[in-house]
């Protein structure tokens, strides 16, 4: 059997799982908050074009608007100002391929659910490593914290000094680029940077690392606590939008039982 | 004294709700300038510039030197009751649900003799204090009440249909998130609403009001205005009971166009100031118009809460001020739709507020959040239809009345160079 004949026939027996990693968009998701004086990032909306009525007998349908950046998305580089001149660098422009690929699953639940602020540091990366083998290039990491649980004012935790959830040092974020160069980083919270992200050196290490080195983004995931550490194949197709930044996306896992 | 108003009982399920029936609506043109200052709560006649006649009822010309050159002036609301009847039959729907009815005529210390509404607790040839109201077609009338008020005088009947008193009814604040809104709540209250509900957009968001409005009692409920499935989803779940809406939503940034550089938040003021009026009104109006005959605690009342940039553009909330004057201009659509049931809608006009972030640098006098919820409740006890809340709102409407063009231009200075 050709290789994609057996994944399709794995596929149908089942042996082969699809996992959904996405969160539906929904009006009342939450979305990144920044400064009142910036522009925000503009939440999901539907608004009815027709629903079997005086304005379309037969069918329903609605236009939908958001931000690139609303619900699960994809960061593009040039989403980062240190990503701005890198080739291919919007979701248009990458090539497809990029688009499916081996992913390494890091969980961090433990000290998620200990504390708000944990970080993911050089120290944990080569700590799963020993368990579970090196990062193979042009892999996806994915920190698992379980924070896809949460909801309501859980879920962004903002007090008075911003939000609080975990997310990488600019070291482990390095690490992951220059010595393992992976294809991207993905969270199940709002931003792959930490809520209190923007108090590193350089502000949002994550975003700036990653998109200024051509990597991609991946944040609010859902249920990573269904994929194994390693193994499995994301699938994570943005939209084809010109000169776009980022985009909602339907992300997918492909999970071998054995 | 006046029987105090009990607060109603719960309806009877299997009573048809009465529909809406209105007084007659036709005026004169000229009659129409009655009904202009009672919808900010002015009493005023027609007074002739020629011989300085005061006349009532309003004519085209002078009863006395057929002069066509009038004014109309404030009057002092002094007057004795003349003469009264009490009406027990009448073909007028509206009047024949709620006799007997007593009118009369009452002679005013400024000249003429008016026809006047009676409050029942006025003795015959008592001393009479006359206000001009909008009954329920949206008309200005006469009203006489007790020259010093009388125990629960506004619990009549005839006070309740010249007016949308919060008092037993249930109100719904539409934006729990505004500043504005917990002192809203607690004015209402102490008028004697009889429960107020909150719309709450983002609750995954904190914001310092909500504990407020915890302690107050407040019905908290997720609706965001933006959002026209969160503002169906209320309408279908408290439209049925929301007596009087109050419209808070408000989103706000400084800036003219060419300094905004894009259209993002002009888009934001346009979804919340004008599209979100729009979705409300679409989801609560009909329900409301349905039910303004519906007893003690009916539907009243449509609140919004305009800037007063919306009467003349404001810099530096320029774009911000084209959303405001879409809204007014929507407000006015719905007094037209809304006029068939007899539901009013009051446009509370403001200046600059103490409590709004955005209007931080720029000097006094601000409106407070108190002046504000007290300046709401006593224009739903009055019934008005524009209410200009504070210094600033007060002012650009008097300039406004005077010349809409000189306003403009004082508004839009470019400054001198060096």
């Amino acid at each position: 059997m050709s290789p994609l004949a057996s994944f399709a026939a794995g596929i149908a027996s089942g042996t082969i799982r699809v996992v959904d990693l996405t969160h539906t968009l929904d009006p009342d998701f939450p979305v990144i908050i920044l400064p009142p004086e910036f522009g925000q990032c503009a939440r999901f909306r539907m608004e009815e074009i027709s629903a079997y009525d005086h304005r379309g007998p037969a069918w329903k349908w609605h236009n939908i608007s958001m931000s690139e950046h609303t619900g699960t998305h994809f960061d593009a580089p040039s989403h980062w100002i240190s990503g701005r001149d890198v080739p291919n660098g919007s979701v248009d422009e990458i090539d497809p391929a990029a688009f499916v690929g081996p992913v390494c699953v890091i969980d961090c639940s433990d000290g998620a659910a200990q504390d708000d602020d944990f970080e993911l540091t050089v120290d944990g990366i080569t700590a799963w490593e020993q368990e579970y083998g090196r990062i193979p290039t042009a892999a996806w990491v994915l920190m698992r914290t379980d924070w896809s649980k949460r909801r309501g004012a859980a879920y962004l935790n903002m007090r008075e000094d911003g939000p609080h959830s975990p997310g990488p040092t600019p070291d482990a974020i390095r690490f992951l680029i220059e010595q393992r160069d992976i294809r991207g980083f993905g969270t199940e919270t709002v931003g792959t940077d930490a809520g209190q992200g923007s108090h590193y050196t350089p502000p949002y290490p994550a975003h700036y690392y990653l998109h200024g080195a051509g990597k991609y983004g991946l944040q609010c995931l859902n249920a990573l606590d269904e994929l194994p550490a390693t193994g499995a194949v994301l699938v994570a197709a943005p939209l084809k939008i010109k000169n776009g930044t980022g985009s909602p996306l339907r992300v997918l896992a492909l999970v071998e039982d054995t | 004294m006046t029987t105090p108003l009990q607060p109603p009982p719960k309806k009877d399920p299997q009573k048809r709700s009465t529909a809406p029936t209105r007084p007659p609506e036709m005026r004169s043109r000229a009659a129409m300038h009655l009904t202009a200052a009672a919808a900010e709560g002015r009493f005023a006649l027609q007074c002739c510039l020629e011989c300085g006649a005061v006349q009532y009822p309003p004519r085209d010309a002078c009863s006395s030197c057929l002069s066509t050159d009038f004014e109309w002036r404030d009057m002092p609301p002094g007057g004795t009751l003349l003469a009264e009847t009490t009406v027990h039959a009448s073909p007028r729907l509206f009047y024949r649900e709620r006799m007997p009815w007593r009118a009369g005529t009452v002679q005013l210390d400024a000249g003429p003799t008016v026809l006047a509404h009676i409050h029942e607790d006025i003795a015959a040839h008592g001393r009479v204090r006359i206000e001009a109201r909008l009954d329920q077609a949206g008309q200005g009338v006469l009203l006489a009440l007790p020259e010093t008020p009388t125990p629960h005088q506004e619990d009549a009947p005839l006070m309740r249909a010249l007016s949308a008193d919060p008092k037993h009814r249930r109100i719904l604040i539409t934006d729990a998130r505004s500043p504005h809104t917990p002192a809203l709540a607690k004015a209402l209250q102490d008028a004697g609403a009889a429960m107020i509900f909150a719309g709450e957009p983002e609750s995954w968001r904190p914001y310092p009001g909500r504990a407020a409005l915890d302690a107050l009692g407040v019905e908290v409920l997720p609706m965001d205005v933006t959002d026209t499935a969160s503002v169906q989803k209320l309408a279908g779940e408290i439209g049925g009971k929301t007596d009087i809406l109050i419209n808070t939503a408000q989103m706000l940034r400084p800036g003219g166009v060419l300094e905004r550089g894009d259209t993002a938040f002009a888009r934001d003021e346009i979804e919340v100031n004008y599209l979100g009026l729009m979705r409300l009104a679409q989801a609560f109006g009909p329900g409301m118009c349905a039910r303004v005959s519906d007893g003690v605690n009916s539907a009243a009342a449509w609140v919004n809460l305009l800037s007063v940039s919306a009467m003349t553009n404001a810099q530096p909330f320029g774009v911000h001020s084209a959303s405001q004057a879409g809204a007014y201009s929507l407000s006015q659509s719905l007094r037209a739709e809304f006029r068939p049931s007899g539901l009013r809608v009051m446009n509370l006009f403001f200046g600059p507020t103490e409590a709004d972030d955005w209007y931080q640098p720029l000097p006094p006098p601000k409106v407070t959040t108190n002046a504000l919820a007290r300046a709401v409740v006593d224009g739903l006890q009055r019934g008005l239809e524009d209410v200009w809340c504070g210094d600033i709102a007060q002012d650009i409407r008097e300039r406004f009345r005077r010349d809409p063009k000189v306003l403009e231009r004082e508004m839009t200075m470019g400054g001198d160079g060096p």
